[in-house]
């Protein structure tokens, strides 16, 4: 009994920092419809301001001073984020406002590093609550204790601003109808950095709160993104009491989970919210989200045409470019361009439910590495030869697609989002922790091409074969009576319908397709590397490939490929500098403000403008 | 008080409103009338700035305020009430009063949440339930109330009279005079000639989002071929 109590009482504590970022998450959508990716960074930023304002002010008083200095600081800072970026694409669609967040990210870990070093912080114990309550026999730390009682202060105090005082009702308002409160004569803008301000204020609260119990690194931010967004979707979009139970609920199913089955705690939450959401589809707080205001991926494009002659010409130009590379006789070139095929068929699979099929996934990385993963197993345990492996990881991933697209073809819009982040760590996690099988954090290792395939230049051309042939499907697929309900689906799923055309099941097939491609791409990866590691599965896998289609254009077929490529020569290039996330976070966010069309898109903007004549076809 | 002067609107590349003029004197009220689809709540937007016209100017009080954003054009004096209501559902009716209050301003008619909830004796009763809760007729007189507190000088109402029973349409005729007395110019659209009649001293119709007529009512009274091809009587 002493026992259980303890536990729980552990997961209460827990439940602190969790229900602060969430809350703070929650908050910020509610209003302005952004979510906030770099919402676990202010969580971090809160940790480490926290940790040297601690340094600085002794004592006990100092060191809740310091935990709300820190709280107050990630709050301005919100401001400063909100002003100088977000404010540039509140109007934009989703997925722009997703990468100038990921953008965002990248940018605040590495000011972190500059100003924080790489080495993890040990977090400074809270005067006064250092020692041990001793409950029903069982030690219980007096700081948890402290933190179950600031937990329901929070809410409480969220509570009375949100349902009593003016701004609340300002803040309420405007989650309904942000143009009117406008036209009574409110300064939206003014209420969107306030909500900013305490939403961000909020997750530098959490990140100090648990610097007693967790210290301070550079991981944080990553690390609490998926409990943040599995408790933002249990407890229902824009709703704080939700966050409250839903980060509690998380916590100590957490807490027990590892008294009792210790191999599965991560995967244990993902479970919790696949049941939620079967039986609350908007969570337990949520209501259906709202029709959005400006779609998820901008207007829908030209219709894509085929290929025209010119176009034609172009493809066979660039293909017989990339055939003659060997001649230059570098392996760095070749592996680079290996990496660069790989990378693409990637980004065209995500292209194409997101685009094609206006299906934004955040967890496209589930279907990349679970191909890795499903040909490195078959390979590893059954000695499966490279090319039936190569047959395998497709069809694994697809049908992992399958399961996953069950689930989340139910949900729309954010949602839909979020849920495939959920699967994507779902997939993640059970990897992660099934360590007997899949090695765990040490990967699986010696997965090399097959005796005929194992030169550098061979393996280039099987990837050149299998990439651009991957790529041509994908866009024969689009342009068959298939790829046309796909559209019809997107574009209005009522007059889809009218026409017979069964829109949940097509977008059923349209994730296990695409699933299906990226999991080639995951084992052509790891016979071209010669090992696979979880990484391949994390979440900034997923970002990467949104950050590609986004870079190229979401309109247009060629540019998934072209963002692609650019990319990873982009960090190629960078990643020999030490601040290189820095870099790639500026020129992101810079392309969202700048030329949201992405590289192809502006490319042919700026060629129409200076009179061009448009030698390819749309869409090409 | 309100000057529209030569505008065009557009929805995206669809060119709504042709040069459209019209001018609301001080404790004027104007009614903007024309079938469906003819521009009404095209112009009431463009005037709010919600649309902001290409080209053209509004002038309010002498000032321009073309392009200016809708929250300070608000604030500058002037109160929308839209057609489609856009109550606050999830609010209470309480709530949804205070999201339109603004400060009280000299020279202009003040209006409390206890002026209203007399003005509104059915509000009153129900000041604390959800936006949700009310029946069409009651979130009319709701989104009037909301508007008139932030004390502007000049209402704009888009088509008051619709979707609303007909005992609540004649409350409505002597709630629109009550506001006009108090000194609040009204620039109302309307369809219903007859509801027009009982509260408009001038009128203005429009077609395809062109001006037709504007003169006063006695006018379009005494014009029955104005009133045939234009309005749908
Ligand atoms: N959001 C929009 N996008 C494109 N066209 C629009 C939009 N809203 C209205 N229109 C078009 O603009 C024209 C004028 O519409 P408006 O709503 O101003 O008419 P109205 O006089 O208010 O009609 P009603 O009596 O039905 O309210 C119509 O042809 C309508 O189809
Ligand atoms: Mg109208």
């Amino acid at each position: 009994m002493g026992v259980l109590v303890a536990e729980l009482l552990a997961g209460l504590a827990n439940a602190a920092a969790l229900f602060l970022v969430a809350s703070g998450l929650s908050l910020i959508f509610g209003v302005t419809r952004i979510v906030n990716f770099a919402h676990g960074s202010f969580y971090m930023l809160g940790a480490f301001i926290g940790y040297s304002a601690m340094q600085v002010l002794p004592g006990a008083i100092g060191f809740w001073a310091a935990t709300l200095v820190a709280a107050v600081a990630v709050g301005l800072i919100g401001v400063i984020v909100e002003f100088l970026v977000l404010r540039q694409v509140y109007k934009a669609p989703e997925l722009f406002q997703l990468v100038a967040t990921f953008g965002v990210i990248l940018v605040i870990q590495d000011l972190a590093l500059l100003v924080w070093g790489p080495e993890d912080l040990l977090g400074p114990r809270a005067p006064g609550l250092k020692g041990v309550v001793h409950i029903l026999g069982e030690p219980v730390p007096s700081y948890d204790l402290a933190l179950i009682g600031i937990t329901p202060f929070v809410l409480l105090v969220l509570w009375y601003l949100i349902s009593r005082t003016r701004v609340g009702i300002l803040v309420r308002a405007a989650t309904q109808d942000r143009e009117m409160v406008g036209a009574l004569g409110v300064n939206q803008a003014w209420l969107f950095t306030g909500v900013f301000f305490l939403g961000s204020l909020l997750a530098g609260l959490g990140g100090a709160l648990q610097l007693p119990k967790g210290g301070a690194d550079l991981l944080m931010d990553f690390n609490i993104l998926a409990s943040v967004f599995v408790v933002v979707v249990i407890g229902g979009m824009g709703s704080i009491p939700g966050a409250f139970i839903a980060a509690v609920l998380i916590s100590v199913l957490n807490v027990f989970g590892v008294k009792f089955i210790p191999q599965s705690t991560l995967v244990l939450m993902f479970i919790v919210m696949a049941v939620v959401l079967l039986i609350r589809p908007y969570g337990l707080l949520g209501r259906e989200e709202a029709p959005g205001e400006h779609g998820q991926v901008g207007d829908p494009e030209q219709p894509i045409s085929p290929l025209q002659s010119t176009g034609k010409l172009v493809v066979a130009g660039i293909l017989v470019v990339l055939a003659l590379f060997p001649i230059f006789d570098s392996p760095f070139l070749l592996v680079l361009m290996t990496d660069v095929i790989i990378v693409s068929l990637f980004a065209v699979s995500l292209h194409f439910m997101l685009s094609l099929g206006g299906l934004v996934s955040f967890g496209h990385a589930a279907f990349f590495g679970g191909g890795a993963y499903a040909a490195a197993l078959l390979v590893h345990y059954v000695d499966t030869p490279m090319s039936l492996a190569l047959l395998m990881a497709p069809l694994l991933a697809g049908f992992l697609a399958l399961i996953i697209g069950w689930f989340c073809i139910r949900l729309t819009g954010v949602y839909f989002a979020m849920l495939t982040l959920a699967f994507a760590q779902l997939v993640w996690s059970v990897v992660f922790q099934w360590g007997e099988v899949t090695g765990g954090d040490d990967g699986i290792v010696n997965i090399w091409p097959a005796a005929w395939a194992s030169s550098t230049t061979v393996y280039y051309y099987l990837t050149l074969v299998i990439g651009v042939g991957g790529i041509i499907l994908m866009r024969h697929v689009a342009h068959s009576p298939f790829g046309y309900s796909v559209r019809a689906s997107r574009d209005s799923i009522l007059r889809a319908e009218a026409t017979g055309i069964n829109t949940k099941r097509i977008q059923w097939v349209t994730i296990a397709f695409a699933g299906a491609m990226a999991g080639l791409a995951g084992g052509l990866f790891v016979f071209s590397k010669g090992s696979v590691f979880p990484t391949e599965l994390e979440i900034a896998k997923s970002f990467d490939a949104l950050i590609m289609v986004f870079l190229g254009g979401v309109k247009t077929l060629s540019g998934p490929i072209v963002g692609a490529s650019s990319l990873t020569i982009v960090q190629d290039f960078l990643s020999r500098f030490e601040y290189w996330r820095l870099a790639l976070g500026l020129l992101i966010i810079l392309i969202v403000i700048l030329a949201p069309e992405g590289l192809v898109g502006s490319a042919r903007k700026l060629g129409n403008r200076i009179g061009l004549g448009r030698s390819e076809g749309p869409g090409t | 008080m309100l000057t529209v002067e030569d505008i065009n609107s557009y929805y995206g590349k669809a060119h709504i409103l042709h040069d459209l003029s019209l001018s609301v004197a001080k404790g004027d009220v104007l009614a903007l009338l024309g079938r469906n689809g003819a521009g009404k709540t095209t112009t009431l937007k463009s005037i709010m700035q919600l649309l902001p016209p290409e080209t053209g100017k509004v002038q309010l009080k002498e000032q321009d305020i073309t392009g200016t954003p809708t929250h300070r054009v608000s604030k500058l004096g002037l109160g929308y009430v839209p057609e489609e209501r856009r109550i606050f559902t999830d609010l209470t009716i309480e709530e949804n009063l205070e999201v339109g209050r603004q400060p009280e301003r000299s020279g202009v008619p003040y209006w409390t949440r206890e002026i209203l909830f007399d003005l509104f004796p059915n509000l009153a009763e129900r000041r604390s339930n959800l936006g949700k809760a009310l029946s069409g007729g009651e979130q009319q007189m709701l989104t009037i109330a909301r508007t008139l507190m932030g004390n502007p000088e000049v209402l704009l109402l888009d088509e008051p009279s619709e979707g609303i029973a007909p005992v609540i349409v004649e409350q409505m005729v002597l709630t629109i005079q009550r506001i006009k007395d108090e000194g609040v110019t009204i620039l109302l659209s309307e369809q219903n000639l007859h509801f027009a009649k009982l509260v408009a001293n001038r009128a203005i119709i429009i077609e395809g989002g062109l001006k037709r007529f504007d003169g006063t009512m006695e006018e379009l009274n005494a014009d029955p071929d104005i009133r045939e091809a234009y309005l749908s009587v």
